[in-house]
């Protein structure tokens, strides 16, 4: 078993869920609150992703964040190294890939919190950021958990865009989804059975963990 | 006094409503669907109207021409909706403090214990919103929008989950509470029985235009026979 490749892919699924959840709530928020037809733009782009091959995004990540392009240098100059076959880069390119699966699953539970709610906490003085993290957040704790456990999971489990703009260097950009890979490449179907059943294990737990969640709560119907 | 221009398209509705209003207490009554809570929600800043602007006690509140609105919450106006709206995972006293936020912890305990007395709420304090009754949240909303100390109440029919005796009750209890405090209110109704039992100023609406203001025993004379008609047939 590849361990560093799985401490290092566990640490690029915490660093992009992190970073998404920063992005994704006020995102999901000004979608769901926000007035204006710019707003459809807004949702289209945040999905895009979703639809987008992955191989697709992580060339024009690779092209954009290299040296071919003047933002691309201007990266490399700020932090002293390219983006593209680094760590670094792969949390920009996971961010970008799994942003539709934090984005998602908070708009849905935002949306379904009751609009008399919000027009009441807004008579009640309430500003954007109050509305959110005192009636939207506590009101769709759910939704926030399956979009912490998706981009998670989405993150541990992706290959194209990672293969693309991180290559295969080991510590640096080596998950375990490029470890099976790699094992298979090589017809090692021994390890690559071990660390397959790995990813499906941690995907289980989580969904497992979910799903008890909502079960102790009592929000899901019991058959 | 509150003062207002409005116009306001949603769909196939229009509301037009030029008018205002000088007495502490006013009921806006008219037919389901006629505007009221249309002209409500444009007065409480939460939707903004086509046209017009809404002047309280001489502070603008909403002037499209020049792009002024100043957002609920800013425009010490409350409004207490027909449906409830409690946050269900707050107890009810959370629920009253949640927009005395400015106050001190000592000060907004006084306050929540104040306002569930006024609306004889006092030992719902520590209950959930899904424990109480229609009429005991509708209530503890009453409490929960006077809190913050409003200039201006607005009231769509809150008092529908009451029963006549506990309605009438709260109703005598709240008039001399807001006259004291100086708090204007607008009530609106389609119940002419409602809004003949207090000695008020009317707005008479229909179909977003305004038909009539006045004493409420001249704009609801007609109503008045009809109820009285009606007993008497009985």
């Amino acid at each position: 078993m590849d361990w560093q490749a799985f401490a290092l892919s566990l640490r690029l699924a915490a660093v992009t869920t992190a970073i998404l959840l920063a992005v994704a709530v006020p995102l999901a928020a000004l979608i769901v609150l926000g007035r204006g037809r710019w707003l459809a733009a807004v949702e289209a782009l945040a999905t895009l992703p979703m639809v987008l091959p992955p191989t697709v995004l992580g060339f024009f990540l690779l092209v954009m964040l290299g040296p071919r392009t003047a933002f691309g240098r201007g990266i490399a100059a700020l932090l002293g190294h390219p983006l593209a076959f680094s760590f670094d880069g792969l949390v920009v390119g996971s961010v970008i890939y799994s942003l539709p699966f934090a984005v998602q699953p908070l708009v849905a539970g935002f949306a379904s919190v009751d609009t008399a709610l919000v027009d009441a906490a807004r008579l009640l003085g309430a500003g954007p950021v109050r509305l959110v993290s005192s009636i939207l957040i506590p009101l769709a704790r759910r939704s926030l958990l399956a979009a912490i456990v998706l981009s998670f999971l989405h993150t541990i489990g992706e290959f194209g865009v990672v293969l693309m703009l991180g290559g295969d260097i080991p510590g640096a950009t080596r998950t375990l989804s490029i470890v099976l890979y790699d094992q298979v490449e090589n017809f090692d179907y021994a390890a690559a059975g071990r660390t397959a059943l790995l990813l499906l294990g941690l995907s289980a737990m989580a969904l497992i963990a979910i799903y008890s969640t909502s079960r102790n709560r009592g929000i899901t119907r019991r058959a | 006094m509150l003062k207002f221009s409005l116009d306001s398209r949603r769909g196939s509705f229009h509301l037009q409503v030029e008018c205002t209003f000088a007495s502490d207490w006013t009921v806006i009554f008219g037919p389901s669907g006629a505007g009221k809570s249309t002209l409500l929600r444009l007065l409480a800043g939460l939707d903004l109207p086509h046209h017009g602007s809404i002047a309280l006690d001489g502070r603008v509140l909403t002037e499209t021409n020049s792009g002024l609105h100043l957002r609920p919450g800013h425009r010490q106006t409350s409004l207490v909706s027909q449906q409830p709206a409690l946050f269900p995972h707050l107890s009810v006293a959370a629920n009253v403090a949640y927009g005395l936020r400015s106050l001190d912890h000592a000060a907004r305990a006084r306050r929540v214990d104040e306002m569930l007395d006024l609306v004889g709420a006092t030992d719902l304090a520590a209950r959930r919103p899904q424990d109480l009754s229609g009429g005991q949240s509708q209530r503890v909303t009453l409490a929960r929008a006077l809190a913050p100390a409003p200039r201006l109440l607005l009231l769509d029919e809150p008092f529908s989950a009451l029963d006549g005796v506990a309605s009438d009750a709260l109703l005598i209890r709240l008039q001399i509470w807001l006259r004291e405090s100086n708090v204007q209110t607008a009530v609106a109704t389609h119940d002419a029985t409602d809004a003949l039992a207090t000695s008020a100023e009317v707005l008479l609406i229909r179909d977003g235009r305004l038909v009539a203001l006045g004493p409420a025993s001249e704009v609801l004379a007609s109503e008045r026979r009809r109820l009285l008609g009606r007993l008497e047939t009985n």
